[in-house]
């Protein structure tokens, strides 16, 4: 398989498949981060994650539509409006879910299930009654576009790069937010013993809000990203779920470190694997090693010790 | 059955009555499609038990058929345009003076992106509402679930579709190209105009795609004797091409070959664009990516690709034209057309025509009136119905523009033979 290629090509081959591992890596956690912290934190189960996502998506197009008709001449920074109102409405909207819709199903986490997966299909059709059912198409600022020559061989994408920072800033923000901040360790108490919590003064049900709001607005901020590299129509959402919980579960759910480092080695074992063999044989190979050592580690990789 | 029949009869006897009278009203003089048609007078109108002798949905004055698409579920992107351009179609006919003398009057049915459900709808089309004619499907997956049903119930399905043939039924009339039309006129092209010797195939993985490549690497292998130096497949809905990019990079073909559908093909071109592969420099040719993708794509990320196929919007011709303009001012000025709509509008028009030559609503008779059936007002210019239930059409090369256009560069100057068992490809 390595027939045909100089021993040069082979060290850019692997380097430039390392950088778009790296890329894939950065979509996994901005995919992940979100569903880890409800999952992980609250135990539900949500289905309609991928929805969060195009609603961010959906947002960072209809930013982008309102700078081309009201602020040409600014739209080089347009991105970055389009993260923030994501991150607001996607927020806003989990929240609002959580009080009308989640908080009723906190004891049976499977109806959690059942609940989002539906949530999940009214907010398709309200894509597609709201946007149209053909899928949208966002334009980025100039300078987002291209690569960036590094050899003659080996070149590096601007967009990447950027998906990488981006993904960086939220996880260096999310881990002070849970382990450095009041927040996080309300978070965490409630987590641990809900009853015990709500017995020291702590508002879980703010705390369950606040939580839920900040998985699903992460989610938007992933979604905004993601029209960078993918689509953006009423069922896109549907592409991520899968890969999202791969993810997730993969690294053990209670964990945030372990959320990395599972996104980490699918991303790499995938773009690795990718290259040698096609791409759905890649993607098989990979899910059937996620279950071989699933079976092997039936929590995930990374395992809080929990007192039960 | 003979009394319904009857009784059918001398209800619909008044009622020619009242029709006659008002058949002297200018019905289809204020619609340019009349210029499409000679319209037959009323009093012409063949008795319904002389065309119709197998219990179809028929009446004197009204004939039923099928509309059978996706408008929920992931297909319902795809399938919207073609259920637009069937009820275009139909509404036409009928300010022309219908069928025979006959309104068409339609039963929609959604098939939810579901092949079981496509197959049960089809039997309900068929034998609950013995509906004349259904036009739909888009997938092959979705056409492989109704066929049973149209060949035991004996209908006749318009498929629209562009798709990879190795089919043939007398029930079915194929109205968008089979892979031999599409692909060879067009890698001939890239071959002459562009000097192309090497070619990366790239798919999504499922059956057309697969199909539509073995039949090109062929073609590149055995009749140009050129080299196929890549060939990929990708999960449906697969996002992430960064390690086909490279691929590419490092193999240096002369021609990408892109047969990748749905939402992929987003992320597809934008990954391309940022991975600084100049589409103006580097040849691209797909059989995949009408003006309906490009929406999603963005016309700044694939302006420069070359797509193969028998439609484009822009073409320049006044049938086109006419079918444009009727469109938008239908659906809206910001609608697009793509390649499978077009198809679809033929569907009603080309069944309007075979039964006219058939002078009989009966599928048997329909069927075996269809082979030389031409509609020379079609958008795409003119087709024929061969033998074999698939038209013979001209294929064309377009250039994508950055307004989500295509620039036609390209047009066989004959019409293309259909060909659905290929010799030397399979």
């Amino acid at each position: 398989m390595f027939m045909g290629y100089s021993l040069g090509e082979l060290g850019s081959i692997f380097a430039m498949q390392a950088f778009a591992g790296l890329i894939l890596f950065s979509v996994f956690v901005l995919m992940s981060l979100g569903l880890a912290i409800i999952f992980g934190q609250m135990g539900v189960i949500n289905m309609a994650h991928g929805e969060f996502m195009i609603l961010g998506a959906y947002m960072t197009y209809l930013t982008s539509q309102l700078f081309q008709a009201y602020a040409p001449g600014l739209y080089g920074i347009y991105f970055f409006v389009a993260m923030a109102v994501a991150f607001v409405v996607s927020g806003g909207l989990g929240m609002l879910v959580e009080w009308g819709l989640i908080r009723f199903l906190y004891k049976r986490p499977l109806d959690t299930l059942l609940a989002t997966w539906g949530l999940s299909l009214i907010m398709q059709q309200a894509f597609r009654s709201i946007f149209g059912a053909r899928e949208v198409g966002v334009e980025l600022p100039e300078w987002m576009m291209g690569s960036l020559a590094v050899t003659d061989t080996i070149e590096v994408q601007i967009n990447g790069l950027f998906v990488m920072g981006l993904t960086t800033l939220i996880a260096v923000a999310v881990y002070l937010l849970m382990f450095r901040s009041r927040w996080g360790l309300q978070v965490r108490a409630v987590v641990l013993n809900r009853t015990m919590a709500g017995a020291v003064g702590i508002s879980t049900e703010r705390v369950d809000r606040m939580t839920f709001g900040i998985g699903c607005g992460i989610a938007g901020v992933a979604g905004s990203a993601f029209t960078m590299i993918g689509s953006t129509g009423p069922t896109a959402g549907q592409l991520y779920i899968v890969d999202t919980f791969l993810v997730v579960v993969f690294g053990g759910a209670a964990s945030l470190a372990g959320t990395i480092a599972s996104a980490f080695t699918i991303s790499q074992a995938q773009s690795t694997m990718e290259f040698f063999m096609s791409g759905s044989m890649a993607k098989v190979l990979t899910l059937l090693v996620v279950v071989g050592i699933l079976m092997l580690r039936p929590e995930g990789l990374f395992v809080l010790k929990v007192r039960r | 059955m003979s009394s319904s029949d009857d009784r059918q009869d001398k209800m619909s006897a008044t009622r020619r009555g009242v029709l006659k009278g008002l058949a002297a009203l200018p019905i289809a003089s204020a619609v340019p499609a009349a210029s499409f048609l000679s319209t037959p007078a009323r009093a012409d109108v063949p008795p319904t038990s002389a065309v119709n002798t197998t219990g179809l949905a028929v009446t004197d004055t009204e004939v039923t058929v099928g509309i059978l698409h996706s408008v929920t579920g992931t297909m319902a992107i795809s399938e919207t345009g073609s259920v637009q351009a069937e009820k275009l179609a139909i509404d036409q006919i009928n300010a022309a003076g219908g069928i025979l003398g006959r309104k068409i009057k339609f039963i929609q049915e959604d098939g939810a992106s579901d092949w079981p459900t496509f197959a049960e709808k089809a039997k309900k089309l068929l034998v609950q509402d013995k509906c004349a004619s259904v036009f739909g499907c888009w997938t092959s997956a979705s056409r492989k679930a109704v066929l049973p049903v149209f060949e035991q119930y004996n209908g006749m399905l318009y498929y629209p579709t562009f798709y990879e043939g190795l089919e043939q039924s007398k029930n079915v009339i194929y109205t968008g190209q089979e892979a031999t039309q599409q692909i060879i006129a067009g890698l001939n092209w890239v071959v002459k105009e562009r000097g192309a010797q090497t070619f990366y195939l790239l798919g999504s993985d499922y059956i057309w795609p697969r199909t539509s490549n073995k039949i090109a690497r062929k073609h590149i292998e055995n009749f140009l004797k050129l080299k196929v130096v890549g060939e990929e497949y990708f999960p449906l809905g697969h996002t992430q091409f960064n390690s086909a990019i490279n691929k590419i990079k490092l193999t240096k073909p002369d021609v990408i070959y892109a047969i990748i559908v749905g939402g992929s093909n987003v992320a597809f071109y934008k990954q391309l664009k940022a991975a600084g592969i100049d589409l103006s420099k580097q040849t691209l040719l797909t059989i995949s990516v009408t003006e309906d993708e490009i929406l999603g794509i963005g016309g700044e990320n694939i302006a420069g690709a070359f797509a193969c196929m028998k439609y484009f919007q822009s073409l320049n011709n006044p049938n086109n034209k006419a079918f444009v303009e009727a469109f938008k001012k239908t659906y809206g000025d910001k609608i697009v057309i793509g390649d499978v709509t077009q198809a679809a509008y033929l569907g009603p028009w080309l069944w309007k025509l075979t039964v006219e030559k058939a002078g009989s609503f009966d599928i048997d008779k329909v069927a075996a009136a269809s082979p030389g059936v031409a509609f020379d007002k079609a958008p795409e210019g003119y087709v024929r119905i061969h033998e074999n239930h698939h038209l013979w059409s001209k294929t064309r090369v377009g250039k994508a523009r950055v307004d989500g256009q295509y620039d036609v560069v390209y047009e066989t100057s004959e019409l293309v033979e259909p060909d659905p068992f290929p010799k030397g490809y399979q």
